[in-house]
Parts: C-alpha cells; sequence; structure tokens
C-alpha cells in the first residue's frame, strides 16, 4: 500500500484547454493530489467564428494554479516544475509592450481562412507546404489564422513589421506571461505547437522563411522554437510570482502529444487515442517523419531537451462522442451519454444498421468535405437499440480506418491501443473497438493522460524523473478488452461499414457549397 | 375510515395545480385557489420544494413542478452512468490499495459486476465486467444484503450455498452480520466465497440515500489481511485498517458525486 501521495515533491500542470483550464498537482507516482478547474467564454461573432478572450484566459490560468496549489496543501518548495498542455493552433496577438492582445484569440475550430487557405493553395491545392510542414492547408492551422488578424486588425502590419507585435498559440501566451510578461517574459513555443502553424519546416525545427512568405507572417513576430521538456524560465511577477516565483516553467505540449506523453508511447509504433467530442488518434513514428499518402497529418511528437525529436502521425475524427449527444439532445433516445451502453446492450448486434456520421463532411482518410451523414441498411426490424449499436460502432470502424490508414503508411502494424477520454467508461464501445480493430485495447489507470503527459516532461526537465523508464514505471493498466469477434463477421461488417461510408459520399452536389 | 393526513392532501393538491404546461404560480395564487393561510401555503410549498418536486422560480418567486417529479417513475439508476461516475475514483482506489477494484450492483439473485480495475500490477488479468457474485457470501453482496431492502429478501429466500468451510449460511448468524454490517458500514469477505481470497467493500447511496450499489477491493487474504505476530490474540482474518479506509472513502466519493449533480 502506498498512499503517500501528500510526501512531496510534486509537479504542477496546466492545461489550457478549449473550453476550460485547468491545474492538476502530481505526486512522483503520477497520481493526482489536487486539481482545479476554470471555464472561459466562448465567443461566437459569426456563423464559423469561434473566439477566446485571451485575458480572461490568463487570469484563469492563474486562479487554477493558486487554487490546485492551495487544495493541495502545499507551498512553493514541494514544486520542482511547471509543466503545460494546451488547445492546439489556436492564435493569438498582441502587444509586447503593453501585453494587451490586439484582438481575441481565433479558436482552432474557427473556419474564417477557408477562403484565405484556399487562396493559398494557388494551382497546387492544399498539399501545397505539405512536403515541408506535415500539414494541409486547411482552416485550423495557426499561420493563416496570424495572417487574418494582420490583414483585419487596423495598422496591425505596419506594428508587426516595427517589432512590436508577437505571435503566439496558447503555450507561447501562458510561458510569456508566467516568466513576467512586459518585464522579461520569455517568448518561446515547442516544436509540438510549432508543428500546427504550418510554418515550421518538420525536418529542421526552425520557421521556413519561404513559407512565412507566402503565408505572409512576418518572421520577426514568431516566437523562438524550443524542445518540449526543458526550462524556459522562472514563474515571476504578477500574482503568482507572491505564490511560486521562482519555480522552472519546464514543459509545453500541445494536447493531444501531452496524452501521448502521458500514455507512455515512446517506442516506435505505439499508438494512443483520446475519445471525446471528436477523437484524436496518434502514433509514435520514432525519429522518421513519415510523410502521409493517407490523409493523415504528419506531426512532431516530442522533443525531450537536446535530445532528437519523436515523430507522429495523426488522425483525428469529428463525430464520436458528439454522436452520443446528438442521440441525447437531438433525438432524445438517451437522457444520458452513459444510457448509449444500456440501449445498446439490449440488443445483440446492429440488426443490420450502419450509421456513418459526416455530419460536416468525412475527415481523414476520406477528406470529402461533400459527404453528409447516412443511416443505411434499415428494415422493419430496426429498433433504436439497434441505431444505439451503430452509433458505437461507428466509432469503432472510423478507428479502424485510422489504423489502417497510419499501418499504411508506416509499414508499422498496431500491436495495441491505449485509450483514454470520457468514452472509455463505455464498456461496451471499448469491447466493440477491440474486435473490429483485433487488437487488445488498453486504458491506463490515471485519465488524465493530458495534463500527466505535460508533468511528465516538466519532471524530466528538472531531473524530477530521470529517464522515460521511469515514467513507463508509473504506468498502470487499469482494464484491457482483447478481441473476440471471429474474423469473418469482422471482414464481413468492415465490408458493410465501407458500403455506407460510400453512400454518404456525394450527398452536396458542388463541393464549396456551405451547409 | 381512517382519517387521511391532511397536510399530504394539501400538498397533493399542490403539485396537482401545479400541473398541466408550463404552468408557474405565486404563492398567494397557490394559497388563494385552496383556501389556506399564506404562511400554511409556505410550509407546504418548502416541504416540497426540499424534496425537490416544486421549483421556485430565482427572478420571479413563483413556483413550478421540480425534476424530481419526473425522475420519480423512472428512478432508478443507469448502471452504466454510475460506471462512469466512478471510474476515477476506483482507479485512485486501485492504485492506493495496490487491489483490483469492483463495482456491483442487485442482479436479479446476485451482484452484477458492473465495473473492474485491475490490480495494479503489470500481471495478466482479465475484465470480469458482466460476471454474477454471490450475494450471500461476498462483501460487495453483502453490503448490497445490508443496505437494500430488495436484496435483503432477495438472499433470505434464496439457497445460501456452502462454499468454504469460513461461509456464513445459518440465517440468524447471517443476519447478526448483516447487522454488524450495517453498524460498522463495510463489509468482508474472508474466505468466505473463494479460498485465499479477502474482500472488503462499502456501500455507495445516491443523493436521497438509497443504496445504488456497492463498491469494494479483491485480493489475496496474505495481502488483504493483518499479518499476525506467532502467539497474537484475536481473529487471524482482521483486515487491514487502513484498506477498510480506502474502500470508505471511495465509496463515500461516488456517492458524494452522485448526490452532487442532481442531473
Amino acid at each position: 500500500m502506498t498512499d503517500a501521495h501528500t510526501a512531496g515533491p510534486f509537479i504542477a500542470a496546466i492545461d489550457q484547454g478549449t473550453t476550460s483550464s485547468r491545474c492538476i498537482v502530481f505526486d512522483k507516482d503520477g497520481r493526482i493530489v489536487a486539481v482545479d478547474q476554470k471555464e472561459h467564454e466562448q465567443i461566437f461573432p459569426k456563423p464559423g467564428w469561434v473566439e477566446h478572450d485571451a485575458n480572461e484566459i490568463w487570469r484563469n490560468v492563474q486562479d487554477v494554479v493558486a487554487g490546485a496549489v492551495s487544495k493541495a496543501g502545499i507551498t512553493r518548495d514541494d514544486i520542482k516544475a511547471i509543466g503545460i498542455t494546451n488547445q492546439r493552433e489556436t492564435t493569438l496577438l498582441w502587444d509586447k509592450n503593453t501585453g494587451e492582445p490586439v484582438h481575441n484569440a481565433i479558436v482552432w475550430q474557427d473556419t474564417r481562412t477557408d477562403a484565405l487557405c484556399k487562396e493559398l493553395g494557388r494551382n497546387v491545392g492544399q498539399d501545397r507546404f505539405r512536403r515541408e510542414t506535415g500539414l494541409p492547408l486547411a482552416s485550423y492551422f495557426a499561420g493563416p489564422k496570424a495572417r487574418w488578424l494582420l490583414d483585419n486588425v487596423e495598422g496591425l502590419r505596419e506594428r508587426a513589421e516595427r517589432g512590436d507585435i508577437l505571435f503566439g498559440t496558447m503555450d507561447t501566451w501562458v510561458i510569456w506571461n508566467l516568466t513576467g510578461g512586459v518585464n522579461g517574459g520569455k517568448h518561446v513555443t515547442d516544436v509540438t505547437n510549432a508543428s500546427r502553424t504550418l510554418l515550421m519546416n518538420l525536418h529542421e525545427m526552425r520557421w521556413d522563411e519561404r513559407i512565412c512568405n507566402s503565408i505572409g507572417v512576418p518572421m520577426q513576430m514568431l516566437p523562438e522554437i524550443r524542445s518540449s521538456a526543458e526550462v524556459y524560465g522562472e514563474v515571476t511577477g504578477g500574482k503568482l510570482g507572491d505564490v511560486l516565483g521562482g519555480i522552472p516553467v519546464a514543459s509545453a505540449l500541445g494536447d493531444q502529444q501531452a496524452a501521448l506523453f502521458g500514455q507512455t508511447c515512446f517506442a516506435k509504433g505505439e499508438a494512443k487515442s483520446t475519445y471525446g467530442t471528436g477523437t484524436f488518434m496518434l502514433m509514435n513514428t520514432g525519429g522518421e517523419a513519415i510523410n502521409s499518402y493517407s490523409g493523415l497529418l504528419t506531426t512532431v511528437g516530442y522533443q525531450i531537451g537536446d535530445q532528437k525529436p519523436v515523430y507522429a502521425l495523426e488522425g483525428s475524427i469529428a463525430v464520436t462522442g458528439s454522436l452520443v449527444q446528438w442521440m441525447r439532445d437531438q433525438m432524445g433516445l438517451i437522457n444520458s451519454a452513459a444510457e448509449i451502453e444500456t440501449l445498446a446492450s439490449s440488443v445483440e448486434d446492429n440488426g443490420g444498421a450502419y450509421f456513418v456520421p459526416a455530419f460536416s463532411g468525412l475527415f481523414a482518410p476520406y477528406w470529402r468535405s461533400d459527404a453528409r451523414g447516412v443511416i443505411a441498411g434499415l428494415t422493419r426490424y430496426v429498433t433504436k437499440a439497434h441505431i444505439a449499436r451503430a452509433v458505437l460502432e461507428a466509432t469503432a470502424w472510423q478507428t479502424r480506418e485510422i489504423t489502417d490508414a497510419m499501418t499504411k503508411d508506416s509499414g508499422v502494424e498496431l500491436t495495441a491501443l491505449k485509450v483514454d477520454g470520457g468514452m472509455t467508461s463505455n464498456n461496451l464501445l471499448m469491447q466493440t473497438l477491440s474486435d473490429v480493430l483485433d487488437a487488445p485495447v488498453v486504458r491506463p489507470m490515471v485519465a488524465e493522460t493530458t495534463c500527466l503527459g505535460a508533468a511528465y516532461a516538466a519532471g524530466l526537465a528538472v531531473g524530477f524523473w530521470t529517464s522515460t523508464d521511469d515514467l513507463r514505471a508509473n504506468w498502470r493498466r487499469a482494464a484491457e478488452w482483447t478481441p473476440r469477434m471471429d474474423a469473418e463477421t469482422r471482414d464481413r461488417e468492415y465490408k458493410n461499414w465501407l458500403k455506407a461510408v460510400e453512400r454518404s459520399m456525394g450527398w452536396l452536389d458542388d463541393t464549396n457549397a456551405e451547409e | 375510515m381512517a382519517r387521511n393526513i391532511q397536510s399530504l392532501e394539501r400538498a397533493a393538491a399542490m403539485l396537482r395545480l401545479l400541473a398541466g404546461g408550463e404552468r408557474r404560480l405565486g404563492l398567494s395564487d397557490i394559497a388563494a385557489a385552496l383556501g389556506l393561510a399564506k404562511g400554511t401555503a409556505h410550509g407546504i410549498l418548502r416541504t416540497l420544494q426540499a424534496e425537490g418536486f416544486v421549483e421556485q422560480d430565482a427572478a420571479s418567486g413563483r413556483y413550478q413542478l421540480g425534476a424530481e417529479l419526473l425522475r420519480l417513475g423512472n428512478s432508478y439508476l443507469d448502471v452504466h452512468e454510475l460506471r462512469a461516475r466512478a471510474l476515477v475514483w476506483t482507479d485512485d482506489l486501485a492504485r492506493s490499495s495496490g487491489e483490483a477494484v469492483y463495482l456491483g450492483v442487485l442482479h436479479q439473485q446476485g451482484v452484477l459486476i458492473v465495473h473492474h480495475v485491475f490490480r495494479p500490477d503489470d500481471s495478466r488479468q482479465v475484465l470480469e465486467v458482466g460476471a454474477m457474485q454471490p450475494l450471500h457470501s461476498t462483501a460487495l453482496g453483502k453490503v448490497l444484503s445490508a443496505y437494500d431492502p430488495v436484496a435483503h429478501s432477495e438472499v433470505t429466500e434464496g439457497e445460501r450455498k456452502e462454499f468454504t468451510a469460513r461461509t456464513v449460511c445459518d440465517t440468524e448468524d447471517f443476519e447478526s452480520l448483516l447487522a454488524l454490517t450495517r453498524a460498522r458500514g463495510y463489509a468482508a469477505d474472508v474466505e468466505e466465497t473463494w479460498e485465499g481470497v479477502a474482500s472488503v467493500a462499502a456501500p455507495i447511496h445516491d443523493r436521497h440515500r438509497m443504496p445504488v450499489g456497492a463498491v469494494g477491493i479483491t485480493g489475496a487474504v496474505e495481502r488483504v489481511c493483518r499479518k499476525q505476530e506467532p502467539g497474537e490474540p484475536g481473529d487471524p482474518g482482521e483486515l487491514r485498517p487502513e484498506l477498510i479506509a480506502a474502500v470508505r472513502d471511495c465509496a463515500r466519493a461516488v456517492s458524494r458525486d452522485l448526490g452532487a449533480s442532481r442531473f
């Protein structure tokens, strides 16, 4: 029995997320000691536009750090380092002399740069910068968002060219403020966040001058690119300076990369999948940046100090948990998300029904914006319970499509899938996932893998943990699901799923037509 | 005919008054409609409000039917909801105790395992979600039998099989075991179901103090029970107190979680 988690020292991790900011204090075994969390406002100025107030976010970050430290009942002497993980791609520009944002942050989901991205593709199309950046030209990524701000905030381009404006994703904003802000704050980002800007050369880990020019982002406003685990600076000044002054700020990782790190996917071929509203799957591809021909993204997984960077392939599924929410809120077939399992468990199979939730088109590996959702295979026999089953199977088959694409691109077969996120409490889904992947599905004992990843990286940077082997030793299996489906059924069901997917395509006549 | 209880009749009349559509009424309307003094009406409304049957709009001060009424008809707690709420707490219990954690609910004449967290060593273990355990001999079953009247009638009317020499089968002995469970707030199973295996469990309550399930740890008797010095007096099957505390903390945390959010 090792219930001595009140004994320090500790590592604190900040998760600056899309809907809230959180701080979790971890002990040396990776167990949670205290949590504090605060939501921030989602600002929707127009359809498709999503913004955050960066000042509100910084206030919340200070509050949750102070809150978590006070709940843990510890002082600055007990905390060895602070790490940061963040919503990726969300973009902010601010005045380096006043510390004031020049505009709300533009959130990753915001689609205002759609037209700009098409224009930037010129005659080449969305893969114009893929070889250098690993990314398609899509509205998520930060570079075009910065360009939009420079074009649309009056006088901003001149101020930027004079060198008064700083660019940052949320890691950069938080670190700059933590380390002193206008009084010598460190203007840095880490390789994983930089790899989501469309501005960084993935092979050299440097800003790509040619691409910055093409997109129209002055290089003098870009932060210095650093590794994911090293001391960037110390907590200085402000509200936190009094409580935590002097503590090293020692890691930054985009949220999905942090989850990969927290799941200790340190070896080539190890993969994690996070099941939330949407699903993000990342596979460690080791020291090699693998170019995807199957619609996946190539991204930096992490880089520890002066070691070589580790790359990853990423596949995202737009609609997973949100399909269950849709069944609850729009269809009213269930009262809570957990009840989908009760309903789905009341039947043996899907009754021949398949649900392709292409609500806003198909993402990886198809990338078809002309697709829309379909329920295929309906007969008089089908009940709401069969539909519930089809809902869960949709998440499983979409994961299968991503893993197939990863195997194709990397040549590495998936041996086991590590899962986290809210939907992992759904036992039927996890079993179905294992069945359709024909591989074990493993849930770790700490569900907070994102914060844990940031804590791990910060702890490595200051020697709190000595190696990734230390971290692996902390990893505990909470549950494991093994395949029970026979190969014949699996093949038949996969074929049916693919037929249903085909039927979702081409629903919109004009591929440029909006919703 | 026996006289009915007046205040219950009045409460029922109020609920009927508020029923139907999106009706909201002020205190004076309700009092006038039922011919009651305002003070009397307010007392009843306050009681109904405390039980969740009536809600008061913060801005207007008017009353409307409460969400609790909707729940009465189909008010059982979905077991998958229970698992989702218990997830973080049971993970932490496995971590702190070093043993496997099980969450069980009453199902027919036994305990249905709805959640299972592996023992945190790297050994091969098989997920036992969906398995059934006996009510009368396991710690989970005894907790359910002690707190849930339905489980109690199932276990007293059913057959109690003797799995090991330590299984308690005699009705009187079994009842006193349940009384002890209620008094202590937890139940134990030291080699009463499986040789060499011990477990300890505590009840999970919802916000009405209704027993909705039980959570416990199970492991080798050598680890779960206190090591005795040679010649030391006392029960050789004494559970380690820190494990009991960890299980009860977990049960309380899950119960708190179920009570914290009303819907």
